[in-house]
Parts: structure tokens; C-alpha cells; sequence
């Protein structure tokens, strides 16, 4: 692998006073591997309220890191976080693709075409800035304990948490976790500690990604083509990240050499044709084939698994890192719910059911683009190819052309959701994140709906108008309120249409912003009763 | 309960069956090839329905 990359972040190691008690020290959640969603998880529950150990068996970030779209969910997790306006201020914003046959473009998609929404649909910021962003802002929390070249060596159920063993330059220590959460990637350790089968599709196409160094004015889209002149017979993808910085991802079929592939003379040959006659320094190359699969089962007991090391899929629809961000927000308030006694203990299980729906989700799409973008035998290549030579004839051929379905969240279908009892027009979802919508604040400076969510459960409450239809919603034990007409104002009417919201109407809102209850009138009963329900007592 | 028509349809189905003879009778196998497949997607697009693209799929496997 080339990696000439600059920006590499050193930490160091410190021993830690749990290498040095007499008895095993006992934590109630450790989390293992600091990447981006490792960190998103620690930072989450810390920010609850729950101490937590962090352990990677690294001592820097910046190595090895591919991923570089960011979409608007995970944005916004990061925003509740607290580093989303720094990311997005420091990454390239964008929401158009544009797919081409040959050198012809074929159409063009919009991933955000309405307004009012605070987070972009998607930012491109190679993953490394974004680690470092999560690292900053992890050192700044007391209750979340960052060890360096900490790496799990030994791992062991029980029946009330998990024993490690670690590595450390210190030598090994063991630790005791109430609950652990294996963030670690891919080639997960404690999954094959715990001997979990990782089953799945295994695709033989190998494929080229190239970071290089380049001015170059080119637009700041998504481009894909199938079968270019500069790049014959297969597909090429281009992004843009900050720095100068572009992503070429080239098809290779699947008779490849992976190693003769990597040799510099070899890739610029090809970039050569791709970018004509900018000239470009390599920045970071790597030859991968990709793998569809998931684990059957995401939570064992206490030991529960997150991001790659729960489900893998292709790069093609950035639903790697953002699902992986996505698994980390839905266990970390219920853990914490569970941890302080709000929670029943099926609240995990919902977890495993909820998350294992959005890695189907997700391992579907990224199975069908990767079909349509290399095609298993002749056979399916003429279906291929008759798709993409009617599409510029008829719509619904462009339809059936699959570059890769950008991320989105799943919807759960999800025994946390109470039923609606009357229906609700509008873009908001049982079981789905809050659409966001331009709002004033009581002082009129303009704010978004998202960003005053508390991160708790909370009800929003569609002011009645002081038509008499049911009181407002005083204070409803634990929780927040927020009262639309009051505490945030509505001008735009963009939070009526995309909640189809009616005077007195109440939504209840999850922690992870998610819709789990809504009503035409406020009832403080039903409310209660739902947010039971979401809690799974 | 099937929704896929079997029973015929064209007023007259020896015309439609010539136009379909027709559209090929001059392309070489691979060509004729790639308008069956053209064909099929504009066609199972028209029907629009995907239970009776199950089932005329099926139908055509032998499997009915």
C-alpha cells in the first residue's frame, strides 16, 4: 500500500490504575476500538452519564482510514454530539450525483432537494479528520477514559459482563466490563473470541481506490460512470474531500492482481487517462474486494456488536461508517436507560431487532448496486446493458440504474413505536429520525428543530391556539417539553407540513431523535404509557 | 390467486406474433438477444405490477 498520507495524529500511552489493583477492576462499560464509531459510542453514553473505558490497540489515527461520505443522519448524531458544525464546517458539502454511460452523463440525483433542514445530505471529510475531531472532543469528557495501545488479547462471557485480557506496552492486565461493546471493525477480535460465524456474500470484483492530490476545478458531485473511455469497460467513481484531495475508485474485474495493481506506475498509468492532463501527486492507494455479511445476531449476551464488526457492505452508498454511527446512537441511550434502571432489559434486545433491520436494509442495497455494477455472467450483463442503453430513452430505465443508493435511515418497524390512532400525513415517520425544520427561537433568532432536541425523551406539543381542546402539557414526569407556538415558532410552516401537525397535536421523541408516538391531542396518560413502552418495562 | 392473464388477449394473435418475428428476422443471434432483453424490461415496466412479473417469470421457468 502506498500511504504517503501527512496528517497522522500520535497519542500516547498511559498506564492506567486498573493495571495496578490487586483485584480485577471492575467497569461498567468498556468499548473496544477507537474509530469513528467506537468514538461515537463512548462519547454518547459518557455524555449520559455513564463511565466509560475506551480501549484501540493503536496509538495514532489517520492510517488506514478509507471512509470519507458523511450523510445527513449521521451528521446530525454528530451535531447532538457536539462536533457536527466543526465537521461540517472542515468538509465538502454536497447533495448531487450525476451518473454517465460512457462519457454521456445520464442523469443526475439530488440527495436534499428541500430546504430547511440544518445538516447537509452529505459532507465528504476523509475519515481521519473526523476521528480526530471525536478524539478532541472524547479528551474533554472526565467520565470517558481513552486507552491507547490497549489491545484485547483475551475476552470471556459472563453471565453479569465480560472479562478482558489487554495488552498493553506495560504488559497484559485484565479488566472486568459490566457491558462491553466491540467497535472493532471488521476483523473483529472479540467476535473471534467469541467464535461468532460472520456469513454473508463474498464479491470477486476488485476494485482500485486511489486518493490523490490535485487542483483541479472539477465539481463538487458525486460522478459515476459506467464504462468511460478513460477507463474502458468497467466504472469509475470520483469524489472531492477537503485539501485538494480527490477519491478515484476504478473497477478491476475480478481477475486483478491485487499486488501488481498497487505498484505506482500501474495506478498512475490509469489515473493518467482519468485525469487527463492535471497533474497530481498519489496521496494513498489500496486494492479491495468487498464483502456483503453480517453477523446473525448483533447482542451476546453482554457483549453487544457494533458497526463493521456487526455487518459489513461495498462502499458503494457510504452505509459503512454511517450505519455504524447509527448502530452506536440507538444502543447508547439504551444502555444507559438500562444501566440506570429506566430500561428493561428487552430495550436491548430492541437493539439487536432494530439494527439488524437497518443492516438488512443496508446489505440489500449494497448487494443490488454491486449486482448491477458487476454483472455475475453474460447473462446478467445483457440485462445490465439493455437498462443502461434504454435509460436515456425512458424513465424508468434510468430508475433501474444503480450506482449505489445513497445512505438513508432505516425505519423501524419496531415494538418501541406506539401505533397511531388517527393518521398523520407529512414526511415525519413512526420509527424514524425527525425530519428536521427551519424554526425561531422565542427571541426570533432562527434556529433548527434537530438541534434543540436534549437528547432524552421529550414531547413536542403543537400549541392549541388557547382553543379550548385539552390542556397543554404541563410538566410530565421526565420528560422535556417543548412547545411549538412558545418555545419555537413556526413561521415557515415547514414543521406543520412535514409533521402534519394540528393544534394541541404532541409528538414523543426518543432520545436518538427518533419518533416513537404521536397523537392528534395531548393525553398525559397515553403519553406516559408510551414512553413505557419505548422503555421496554 | 394468480393475476398474471394467460388467456389471450390480442384480437388477433397471429399478427402480434409476426411482429414480433419481424423485429428479428434480420438480427444476427446477439442482437436479437439484446431486443428480447430490451423487450422484456419495457414490457414488465408497462405491466408495472411485480406479482405478475413473479408469475410470468415462474411461467416461463416451467414452474407455473
Amino acid at each position: 500500500m502506498t500511504n504517503i498520507r501527512k496528517s497522522v495524529y500520535r497519542y500516547d500511552y498511559r498506564r492506567s490504575a486498573d493495571q495496578d489493583t490487586a483485584a480485577v477492576a471492575r467497569r461498567p462499560v468498556v468499548v473496544v476500538g477507537a474509530g469513528p464509531v467506537g468514538l461515537a459510542a463512548a462519547i454518547d453514553l459518557a455524555q449520559r452519564g455513564v463511565p466509560v473505558v475506551l480501549i484501540d490497540d493503536a496509538d495514532r489515527i489517520g492510517e488506514g482510514s478509507r471512509g470519507i461520505c458523511w450523510s445527513k443522519r449521521t451528521l446530525e448524531i454528530l451535531d447532538r454530539l457536539g462536533v457536527g458544525e466543526r465537521l461540517v464546517a472542515h468538509g465538502v458539502t454536497w447533495k448531487l450525483g450525476k451518473v454517465f454511460v460512457g462519457d454521456e452523463l445520464l442523469y443526475s440525483f439530488d440527495l436534499l432537494p428541500e430546504e430547511g433542514h440544518k445538516m447537509p445530505a452529505f459532507i465528504n471529510l476523509q475519515q481521519f479528520y473526523l476521528e480526530k475531531a471525536l478524539v478532541d472532543h472524547a479528551l474533554e469528557l472526565s467520565n470517558l477514559d481513552l486507552r491507547w495501545k490497549n489491545r484485547l488479547i483475551g475476552l470471556e462471557r459472563r453471565n453479569d459482563g465480560a472479562r478482558l485480557t489487554i495488552e498493553t506496552p506495560d504488559g497484559p492486565y485484565r479488566l472486568d466490563a459490566d457491558w462491553l461493546i466491540a467497535a472493532d471493525g471488521a476483523r473483529s477480535t472479540a467476535r473471534r473470541h467469541l467464535g461468532l460465524d460472520f456469513a454473508g456474500v463474498t464479491f470477486e470484483d476488485k476494485f482500485l481506490i486511489a486518493d490523490v492530490h490535485m487542483a483541479a476545478d472539477f465539481p463538487t458531485e458525486r460522478r459515476f460512470w459506467f464504462a468511460p473511455t478513460f477507463h474502458s469497460g468497467q466504472s469509475a467513481l470520483m469524489h472531492r474531500q477537503p485539501d485538494d484531495i480527490w477519491r478515484i475508485d476504478l473497477q478491476l474485474g475480478p481477475d486483478a492482481d491485487p499486488v501488481a495493481e498497487q505498484a505506482p506506475e500501474r495506478v498512475r498509468a490509469r489515473l493518467d487517462k482519468v485525469l487527463k492532463d492535471h497533474p497530481y501527486e498519489l496521496e494513498w492507494v489500496s486494492v479491495y474486494t468487498f464483502n456483503c455479511r453480517r453477523l446473525e445476531r448483533f447482542v451476546h449476551g453482554r457483549v453487544i456488536f457494533i458497526g463493521d464488526a456487526a455487518h459489513q457492505v461495498s462502499p458503494f452508498g457510504a452505509r459503512g461508517a454511517n450505519s455504524g454511527i447509527q448502530d452506536a446512537e440507538n444502543l447508547a441511550w439504551k444502555l444507559a436507560a438500562v444501566l440506570k434502571g429506566e430500561g428493561g432489559s428487552a430495550l436491548i434486545e430492541s437493539y439487536d431487532l432494530e439494527r439488524i433491520q437497518a443492516a438488512d436494509e443496508n446489505i440489500g442495497h449494497s448487494t443490488r448496486s454491486t449486482d448491477f455494477m458487476s454483472p455475475h455472467s453474460n447473462a446478467e450483463r445483457r440485462l445490465r446493458d439493455a437498462v443502461l442503453s434504454l435509460a436515456p430513452h425512458a424513465e424508468f430505465a434510468r430508475r433501474m440504474v444503480n450506482s449505489g443508493r445513497l445512505s438513508v435511515p432505516a425505519i423501524y418497524e419496531t415494538p418501541l413505536s406506539t401505533p397511531d390512532a388517527a393518521p398523520f400525513a407529512g414526511t415525519a415517520r413512526l420509527g424514524a429520525p425527525l425530519p428536521d425544520a427551519p424554526l425561531r427561537r422565542a427571541d426570533g433568532a432562527p434556529t433548527h428543530l434537530l438541534e434543540n432536541l436534549r437528547g432524552q425523551f421529550e414531547v413536542i406539543y403543537v400549541k392549541n391556539g388557547g382553543a379550548a381542546k385539552g390542556p397543554a402539557p404541563a410538566a410530565v414526569d421526565g420528560i422535556a417539553l417543548t412547545v411549538i407556538g412558545d418555545d419555537l415558532l413556526d413561521e415557515e410552516g415547514k414543521f406543520t407540513e412535514r409533521f402534519d401537525a394540528t393544534p394541541g397535536a404532541a409528538y414523543l421523541v426518543r432520545p436518538d431523535q427518533h419518533l416513537c408516538a404521536r397523537w392528534r391531542s395531548f393525553d398525559a396518560a397515553a403519553l406516559m404509557r408510551a414512553r413505557e413502552r419505548a422503555l421496554a418495562r | 390467486m394468480a393475476k398474471l392473464v394467460t388467456a389471450s388477449q390480442f384480437p388477433d394473435p397471429d399478427a402480434a406474433y409476426r411482429a414480433l418475428v419481424e423485429a428479428r428476422r434480420t438480427l444476427s443471434e446477439a442482437d436479437a438477444a439484446e431486443l428480447d432483453t430490451k423487450l422484456v424490461l419495457i414490457l414488465a415496466n408497462h405491466i408495472g405490477d411485480p406479482d405478475v412479473l413473479r408469475e410470468a417469470i415462474a411461467l416461463a421457468k416451467g414452474k407455473p
